[in-house]
């Protein structure tokens, strides 16, 4: 989905002059066509991510609406104060755009892996965490980002992934979006990890089992008419995220869940990344096997807690 | 920039800054009054004789920026502010009681007119400038960008980002003027960190560095108007060569006041130092 950010936010650079983007020295190429287009408007920031974001929130405050890329785990962790104050604090519309989000990067090691960015973004007041499961929502998410008033992350994984919504849906931020619709429980996925959620159903249908599956691309603010309607009708609720078990999506819905009133009698699992380091995994893949991230595993996962 | 250079007349506000930051402090418990006094100067400088804006207008596009990095000595901004018209003197009675926005740093724009930034948490005030430096460039203005640090705040390894990034950029729109009164909140800021020497540090990040004397106005004003916004030349940093405290006998390079509160007898003492009617 990098190549595709790269170039919607090119053709959003065509249609609104207020558009500059901001590289953390990342993107080597990515950028070129962006950068031929509108050299003046295209900033490599250079190593420095915490000033990238002060750098954004300067701009932001006269009238530009930027873009801040680098890869997820330098663009969230590295700067949070700088998110914090210069972008909420001062409720600025600037998009943090982190790539390799998740376990992206898994052979680049613990350095290069984000699953903490969820926890530490989601209690700033302003933000809105946006998880694109596939091209489709990116683009519709990209363009949508221009009307908001206050910061946004997005959270990219690498490339390649499949398109998921067959059509593109009537996109807002703060919906979910079902992506298929079943009966016996429902998978909330947010990020790419949906296509996984999108096999464990299938594997699940074999059994006779039917799960709707959604994508829960806004983690901030969360869909509560949708939680509402999901945990009323159906008998099993399930997150996943390729984020960790604390803090993230799962985190968000069983927090709403502990104040629901009244309290759904729904059962409800939040399949994501334990809580530990993840060393020498040498994939993407591999990463989310050892997690139980798969479709394969999801699907165990739920054939269990079914019993 | 306001054609009267009159070095009397600045030197008169200063004093009377200094006294209503002190006697403020003392009537609503705000802090770091050696470092709102060392930067007094500065300021009056900037907003008497230096910064192109319209009090009326606070937010015109055209006008130049000032960002009070060092946050903490907020209380002689917002001072600075009201003498210059951005919103009633009278407004500072409720200073720090509960719904005032004024306290003891800026707060989010919007809030109080004239404040460009949130700052107070230390290092963010420089990238913001770069950022706004940046905007004009883009939308080709002419304004230009000034940030006041403290020395203290030069630990801080986002100033030495943002200094990289505006030397590269070759934003000659941007005056970074340090506050250099050799204190931080603990102890002497050159004994802390290797701080000195800290011009040839600026000029090592590809910056053009001076050192003045932050107290004398008249070089404060003539190295503030040094040049006008010049794009494509350097950045340029003022290395302010101050005082912690300047002003009142018993509270020049004394680091306690930092934190300290005056009493109502220090504040009538300070007045009559300053000169200025109890």
């Amino acid at each position: 989905m990098r190549n595709l950010f790269a170039k919607t936010v090119t053709a959003l650079a065509g249609a609104d002059e207020r558009v500059v983007l901001l590289s953390g020295d990342i993107g080597n190429r990515l950028f070129d066509d962006f950068k031929a287009k509108f050299p003046t408007r295209f900033f490599n920031c250079g190593i420095a991510e915490a000033n990238m974001i002060g750098v954004a929130a300067g701009l932001a405050m006269n009238g530009y609406r930027p873009f801040a890329y680098t890869i997820a785990p330098f663009t969230t962790t590295r700067c949070l104060e700088q998110i914090k104050l210069d972008l909420c604090y001062q409720h600025l519309p600037v998009v943090i755009a982190g790539t390799g989000a998740g376990l992206s990067y898994a052979e680049l090691g613990p350095t290069h892996h984000t699953f903490e960015d969820l926890a530490i973004l989601r209690p700033l007041p302003h933000m809105t965490l946006f998880c694109p499961c596939d091209p489709v929502e990116l683009r519709l998410g990209l363009a949508a980002s221009l009307t908001l008033s206050g910061p946004l992350y997005l959270r990219l994984g690498k490339k390649g992934e499949p398109a998921l919504h067959p059509t593109p849906p009537a996109f807002r931020f703060g919906r979910a979006e079902t992506l298929r619709e079943g009966a016996d429980l429902a998978l909330l996925a947010t990020g790419p990890i949906a296509a996984e959620a999108l096999r464990a159903a299938d594997l699940l249908a074999a059994q006779g089992i039917t799960a709707r599956v959604a994508s829960v691309h806004t983690v901030k603010p969360l869909d509560l008419d949708y939680l509402g309607t999901t945990f009323a009708t159906t008998p099993l609720v399930v997150t996943v995220e390729e984020h960790s078990r604390i803090g993230g999506l799962g985190s968000a819905v069983a927090e709403w869940l502990a104040g629901a009133e009244p309290r759904p009698a729904t059962r409800f699992l939040s399949i994501g990344i334990e809580d530990r380091f993840l060393h020498q995994v040498p994939s993407q893949e591999e990463a989310r096997r050892v997690e139980g991230l798969t479709g394969e595993a999801i699907a165990a996962a739920i054939t269990r807690r079914l019993g | 920039m306001n054609p009267s250079f009159d070095l009397a007349a600045l030197d008169r506000r200063a004093r009377e800054l200094r006294a209503r930051i002190i006697e403020t402090s003392c009537r609503s418990g705000t802090p770091h009054l050696g470092s709102c006094l060392s930067c007094v100067d500065i300021l009056v400088a900037l907003y008497f004789h230096i910064l192109r804006h319209d009090p009326a207008e606070p937010t015109a596009p055209g006008r130049d920026r000032f960002i009070l990095s060092k946050g903490h000595a907020v209380p002689a901004l917002f001072q600075v502010l009201a003498e210059a018209g951005f919103f009633p003197p009278a407004l500072l009675a409720d200073y720090g009681r509960i719904g005032s926005p004024f306290g003891e740093h800026p707060p989010a724009p919007g809030k109080i007119p004239g404040i460009e930034a949130a700052t107070g948490s230390l290092g963010h005030g420089l990238p913001i400038g770069v950022g706004m430096a940046l905007a004009a460039r883009l939308s080709g203005r002419q304004s230009r960008v000034f940030v006041l640090l403290g020395d203290g705040e030069c630990n801080e390894g986002s100033v030495w980002e943002a200094a990289l990034l505006a030397a590269g950029q070759a934003l000659g729109n941007l005056t970074v003027v340090v506050d250099y009164n050799k204190w931080q909140g603990t102890g002497r800021s050159n004994e802390i960190m290797a701080l000195a020497p800290l011009a040839e540090k600026w000029r090592a990040f590809g910056w053009a560095a001076e050192e003045i004397d932050g107290h004398d106005l008249g070089a404060v004003c003539t190295a503030l108007a040094r040049r006008e916004a010049a794009d494509g030349a350097p950045p340029r940093a003022i290395i302010a060569h101050t005082v912690k405290g300047k002003g009142v006998s018993f509270m020049e390079d004394d680091n306690n006041w930092h934190y300290r509160i005056p009493t109502e007898a220090e504040v009538a003492e300070a007045k009559r130092e300053l000169g200025v009617a109890a």
